[in-house]
């Protein structure tokens, strides 16, 4: 079943168009990848579905149309978004930051139960609980990020370039607990990247932007082993 | 002007009534802080909605005669509903204007509340009965009222309470994260506009606080706090702009200061606005930050 459904889904910056229609589906409890290169449109993808930027079109979340409402409303609905650059709250703690992620809960049991499965993902965050966000490090900035995320519980997770200026084997890891997340707690994930080659790994099947419009899709496998889709968009 | 000491006491008396004029210019030096880290704009109209709310309280005590323990926590309530109501009325259509647009409509709202309170109450001087007995008490050969000692608790009880609000509680977590970081806060659900709501209705009802605790020393009228509000923001500045603890320190400080200079400078109730300004410039030139205000850091 389809969670989220854009159908030529137009975004602009003043006069500049960054999306000229974007069509795309997500099924519940997969791993989407969107590529492409830099200005393709990806990160603008994402923006227009939290309503980070205005949009025509369509987007329907779990058959409900969301394009046009205010970004807290539809986070509200259960998308999470980690935005470009993380969106770390800096001079809050790192324990303020995932109490922010559950602010809206009130069940507070699992909250704490959620906080202690953090701490199983990321068992160093727990040592560093009062710090401020500003002193980690860019990969345990991005695993903050994520996990701030999950303590929203949301049903659909928009993951930013979670890779972006990580070393490779912060990027590994990173990857890896994304697929532990999709996996055991059925949240289904769209991701931007631009490192193809590894979230082509991780996903279910992948879109890749040129643009601001689909250039092609289809399963990730299968997509990885195109020879001429690796050589003209993937650039590997 | 405010507390003026007798020039002939010691200087223990004198700096205890700097602690207490301080203390007023703390409370106010508080809302100002609040608004300023909910928005970084400084509300001018701090002090006049101050006044407003303590009319409306000695509306309540001289017409109904009611207790001051009945209104006081009656008209802050008031003033909480007031600046919530305030900010989705007259703030939300320029929120997200530029930071001028913001500071002129404060000073809008300044001569409306001034103007307000002239037109409904008028400009005669009204006494304000204080909550607090009259006679002074002796400590060490100090002579202390029990008005000073209950504005220099009303003040550390307030800072108290906000201190606990922000620090202990999820909805103080989510207006602090909301005023730094309004786009995350969005992105978790938080409902930011309705934050800075209560961010006024919360500097409204501490500087409705204030303006009950000052208007018995003062005399009630629609000016009352124009002087109190130079001197809060003097406080507010020396603390540090976004520091409630810096916003008590300097507003104590001030006060002694006030009171010394007004003691042992020649001509100095001229001086004292012109004192204010001279501690602006001086801890805007060599300490931005504010005494207790850090420089915030990063790593990239």
């Amino acid at each position: 079943m389809a969670l989220l459904e854009l159908q030529d889904v137009v975004a602009s910056y003043g006069s500049r168009r960054a999306l000229h229609g974007v069509s795309l589906i997500v099924e519940e409890g997969s791993i989407v990848a969107m590529l492409g290169a830099n200005g393709a449109g990806k990160t603008t993808t994402l923006r227009a579905i939290t309503g980070l930027v205005k949009v025509q079109g369509a987007i329907r979340f779990d058959g409900r149309s969301i394009a046009g409402r205010p970004t807290e409303e539809i986070a509200r609905l259960g998308i999470a978004h980690v935005p470009e650059g993380r969106g770390t709250m800096s001079q809050l703690s790192v324990l303020e930051n995932l109490q922010m992620g559950a602010c809206l809960r009130r069940d507070p049991k699992a909250v704490r139960q959620d906080i202690d499965r953090v701490y199983g993902y990321f068992p160093w965050m727990k040592s560093r609980l009062e710090q401020p966000a500003a002193l980690l490090s860019g990969g345990e900035q991005q695993m903050l990020a994520i996990a701030r995320a999950m303590m929203m519980r949301p049903r659909l997770l928009l993951l930013d370039e979670p890779s972006l200026g990580l070393a490779p084997i912060v990027v590994r890891g990173i990857f890896k607990i994304i697929e532990t997340i999709n996996s055991e707690q059925g949240v289904t994930i769209m991701l931007v990247e631009q490192n193809a080659r590894i979230a082509l790994k991780s996903a279910d099947s992948a879109y890749v932007l040129e643009v601001g419009a689909v250039a092609v899709s289809g399963l990730a496998r299968e997509l990885a082993r195109d020879e001429s889709v690796r050589k003209s968009y993937l650039g590997y | 002007m405010l507390l003026s000491a007798n020039p002939l006491e010691g200087l223990e008396q004198q700096i205890v009534f700097g602690i207490a004029s301080g203390s007023i210019y703390a409370s106010l030096a508080l809302a100002l802080v609040l608004i300023y880290r909910a928005m970084e704009a400084i509300n001018f109209a701090q002090g006049e909605m101050a006044t407003f709310s303590t009319f409306i309280a000695w509306m309540l005590m001289t017409t109904f005669q009611w207790s001051f323990w009945i209104t006081f926590p009656l008209v802050v309530v008031l003033s909480f509903v007031g600046g919530v109501a305030l900010e989705r009325v007259v703030i939300r259509p320029v929120e997200r204007a530029p930071i001028l647009t913001m500071i002129l409509v404060t000073l809008g709202l300044f001569s409306i509340f001034n103007g307000l309170s002239g037109l409904i109450w008028g400009y005669t001087i009204r006494t304000f009965p204080s909550p607090f007995p009259v006679s002074p008490i002796s400590l060490g050969g100090v002579a202390i009222g029990f008005q000073d000692l209950g504005l220099i608790g009303v003040s550390l009880l307030l800072l108290f309470l906000i201190y606990l609000f922000f620090s202990r509680t999820k909805l103080g977590l989510m207006m602090r994260a909301s005023a730094l970081y309004p786009q995350s806060s969005r992105l978790l659900g938080v409902r930011v506009g309705w934050m800075l709501a209560l961010g006024w209705g919360l500097s409204a009802a501490v500087g409705a606080v204030s303006g009950m605790m000052v208007a018995p020393v003062l005399s009630l009228d629609p000016n009352l706090m124009q002087s109190v509000l130079l001197f809060a923001f003097t406080a507010a500045v020396l603390g540090g702009i976004e520091n409630p603890f810096g916003a008590v320190i300097g507003g104590i400080v001030v006060g002694v200061l006030l009171a010394l200079v007004g003691t042992y400078v020649p001509h100095a109730e001229d001086l004292r606005l012109v004192f204010g300004f001279i501690v602006i410039v001086l801890v805007l030139l060599f300490r931005p930050a504010g005494l207790v205000g850090r420089a915030h850091v990063t790593r990239v």
